[in-house]
């Protein structure tokens, strides 16, 4: 499967197992979405489970508050990351606090879904990665799958999770793990063995890392798209990096980390949004904090720059494999950038 | 549970709006609130609110079914002022078409065009001076051209290239020309609305002669913004008009999913004590009539109007998209309203101020416009083949760049 027919296989099954699971959003419903997720699942479960809502994002997500608050468990989809904003009041003063001003009383079991990310030639308004503005706030949790298989499997623990969960899919590899040449011709999910995905339930828990690729040389930490830049990067510079896949951002894999950091001694973050406050930032200083005395060079970061995202320009603002590889040898090299 | 612990009433259920007809099937008009052309009496611009209420209910229409000019809503026009507007049509449809063939030999990443909802922007362009500041959707094209911009312009900002006058900074289409009044169009939908009235209520504090205008599709009227805008151009009286491009559908989304099961979205206007018109928007001279009295009212210091122009998206949403998964196909060929420029030229055959000759000539010169100003932008460049240099992308995001900006500029080599 690729990672949008996993998405649907992860909706299908949830809404097969639980009554209390709907989903709706722009789009969805007899359309099946814009990027096809919900493709089928109206005809397949009636009306009421898959259905279009009206665009405003303020007004879905305010009202998935409420029917969590209910007791069901509802899976919005905004149509795209950039147009979370208007919803941006209900998911940070409501989902994220309603368990914790009511004493538990009531809770925001609601899952957020949002493709994100650039590479598409989808200028400012369709290729913005917003995780920071979520890991910050207390009380959400921030998923973000690499690969169609964990695409799945974390998307139905989402949708289990008592808690609010802002799951972002890096639209750039719904169809194919993108390494981030330019100029290269790019592959589909068919064949990668990533790309199967068992038919029925299964979760993965939120709060595990995977290690795409086990090395010895220098931590990559990565999520979402970036782990196949970063993939691709460590074999064109030939440096044994190990690349962690960080696949949930809060709860965050902290011991995976560790573990690897203080193993390598080396870190490179890699992340598509802008550097400053970006989530490299706490990712950074949790290991200096927790790695210090294992560190032999100073932890570098790869991101995209700090200005609006381009359409002309967007081969120059995205952190593609050779300014990661470049990263790769600077923290070798151990020099201050 | 049983019905015993039930109060005495059905069980609930969830409505969930679904559109009379879906592909395969005939479409079905019959819900649809229509009004013969000439029958809406038109009110003084001075009339207060209040006495207007009834007018979000029908429709205002000025052509009828054999191109003539009925009713008290016609604006009379002169010869010169229709040859214009139709050829501002005309213009603006051969543009659409070259511009989303471009896209499809992908001479560019995207295209959007307005193909039914011409005589919107083309009309309103002629009512609205250059000095009011207008804040359209992606959909409102026609304003540009109607205006005489340069098309080769606009075809650098759709290719990206070296001589957009945006620096390659948008998506195509995402125009902006404050020397034209055509705000930046933002792909955020609604967040126009406000920004209008913010301009017009600036226009008003400042004691100037200026007016706003600003568009928004049918689905976008959800936003908060939208109410928002109703709001504030409310309260301060503010000299905007506020446009609702009601071309029945939101990508895939009938505009029952924005609500129009229940009310018309003229009707909208009311509850904010705002003059709402609903005006057939394939009606050049509706659109221009109705424009024009809502804008002699603000510059009278009379505040807001909201028009609802009732059209039908005749294209695809954008060049992502395929219709025929969603609606009927031939919806578009029986829309009841017709096609805005089959609907003038029959008007001006009639009034003896037109021929098919002439139209094919009209025809054959906006080819000709179209043509050469292809040939000049991709000889600037399509998308990828040129571009603005690489060190424009840190520039414009402050007025001057702070330290990491000049250090992120070092990094990238430029
Ligand atoms: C805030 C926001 N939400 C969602 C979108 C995605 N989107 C782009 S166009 C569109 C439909 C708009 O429909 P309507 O307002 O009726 O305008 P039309 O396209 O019919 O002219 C949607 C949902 C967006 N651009 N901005
Ligand atoms: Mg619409």
């Amino acid at each position: 499967m690729n990672m949008i027919q996993a998405l649907n296989s992860a909706l299908d099954v949830m809404l097969e197992r639980d009554p209390k699971v709907l989903i709706f959003g722009q789009d969805v419903g007899y359309f099946g979405g814009v990027f096809r997720v919900t493709d089928g699942l109206q005809a397949r479960h009636g009306l009421t489970r898959c259905f279009d809502a009206p665009i405003t994002e303020g007004g879905i997500v305010g009202a998935a508050i409420g029917m969590g608050a209910y007791g069901l468990r509802p899976v919005v989809e905004i149509q795209f990351a950039d147009y979370i904003y208007p919803a941006y009041d209900q998911i940070v003063s409501e989902a994220a606090k309603l368990r914790y001003r009511s004493a538990g009383q009531f809770t925001a079991p609601l899952t957020v879904r949002s493709p994100y990310g650039g590479g598409i030639f989808g200028g400012q308004t369709h290729s913005q990665s917003p995780e920071s503005l979520f890991t910050h706030i207390a009380g959400l949790k921030v998923v973000i799958p690499s690969n169609p298989h964990d695409a799945k499997g974390l998307l139905i623990a989402a949708i289990e999770d008592d808690d609010p969960v802002i799951f972002l899919e890096p639209k750039r590899i719904y169809n194919g793990p993108f390494e981030g040449w330019r100029d290269r011709p790019v592959s589909s999910w068919a064949g990668h063995p990533q790309a199967e995905v068992p038919e029925g339930y299964y979760a993965i828990p939120l709060g595990q890392a995977a290690i795409a690729r086990g090395g010895e040389a220098v931590t990559v930490l990565a999520y979402g798209t970036m782990v196949h830049v970063a993939l691709a990067a460590a074999a064109h510079c030939g440096i044994d990096a190990e690349v962690i896949d960080l696949r949930t951002l809060v709860p965050l894999d902290i011991e995976t980390i560790t573990e690897s950091v203080r193993k390598t001694g080396r870190c490179v973050i890699v992340h598509e949004a802008p550097l400053t406050s970006g989530f490299g930032a706490e990712l950074s200083a949790l290991v200096q904090e927790r790695c210090f005395y294992h560190l032999e060079a100073p932890i570098v970061r790869v991101t995209g720059w700090d200005t609006p995202y381009p359409h002309a320009l967007e081969w120059d603002y995205f952190p593609g494999p050779e300014r990661v590889a470049e990263a790769l040898r600077h923290a070798l090299s151990g020099e201050a950038v | 549970m049983t019905s015993a612990s039930r109060p005495n009433k059905p069980v609930l259920s969830l409505h969930v709006p679904e559109p009379p007809r879906r592909p395969g099937e005939a479409p079905d008009f019959s819900g649809l609130i229509l009004a013969e052309a000439g029958a809406v009496a038109r009110p003084p611009v001075h009339a207060p609110a209040e006495t207007l209420r009834d007018l979000p209910w029908t429709l205002i229409r000025v052509l009828d079914g054999q191109g003539r000019a009925v009713g008290p809503w016609n604006p009379g026009l002169d010869p010169e002022t229709l040859t214009a507007g139709l050829k501002a049509m005309i213009l603006t449809r051969t543009f659409d078409e070259r511009m989303y063939r471009a896209q499809r030999q992908g001479k560019t990443s995207f295209y959007m065009k307005c193909t039914g909802e011409e005589a919107i922007a083309c009309a309103q362009a002629g009512v609205l001076r250059r000095e009011d500041m207008g804040f359209p959707t992606y959909r409102q094209q026609g304003l540009l051209i109607a205006r005489g911009y340069p098309l080769v312009d606009m075809m650098h900002q759709i290719y990206s290239n070296a001589a957009d006058p945006i620096k390659g900074r948008q998506l195509p289409i995402m125009y902006s020309s404050r020397a034209y009044g055509f705000f930046t169009i933002s792909g955020n939908l609604g967040t126009q609305l406000p920004q209008a009235v913010g301009w017009a209520m600036a226009s008003a504090y400042s004691g100037d002669d200026k007016i706003a205008s600003a568009w928004i599709g049918d689905g976008a009227t959800a936003e908060g913004d939208f109410h928002q805008a109703l709001t504030f151009a409310s309260v301060y009286r503010a000299p905007v008009l506020l446009n609702i491009v009601n071309n029945q559908w939101a990508i895939s989304s009938f505009a029952g999913i924005a609500g129009a099961e229940n009310t018309t979205f003229a009707a909208k206007g009311l509850a904010y004590g705002l003059p709402s018109l609903r005006v057939d928007g394939n009606d050049f001279l509706a659109v221009h009539a109705a424009t024009a009295w809502a804008a002699e009212r603000a510059r009278s210091n009379l505040g807001a109007t909201l028009i609802e122009f009732f059209t039908y998206r005749a294209a695809q949403h954008s060049t992502s998209d395929d219709p025929a998964r969603y609606r009927p196909g031939d919806e578009a060929a029986l829309w009841p309203l017709g096609d805005p420029i089959q609907r003038l030229k029959a008007h001006m055959i009639h009034e003896g101020i037109w021929s098919d000759g002439d139209h094919q000539s009209a025809e054959h010169e906006a080819q000709e416009a179209v043509r050469a100003a292809a040939r000049e932008a991709e000889a600037v460049g399509t998308l990828g083949q040129s571009k603005v240099s690489s060190r424009t992308l840190f520039e414009d995001v402050f007025a001057q760049p702070d330290w990491r900006l000049r250090r992120q500029r070092q990094q990238l080599g430029v």
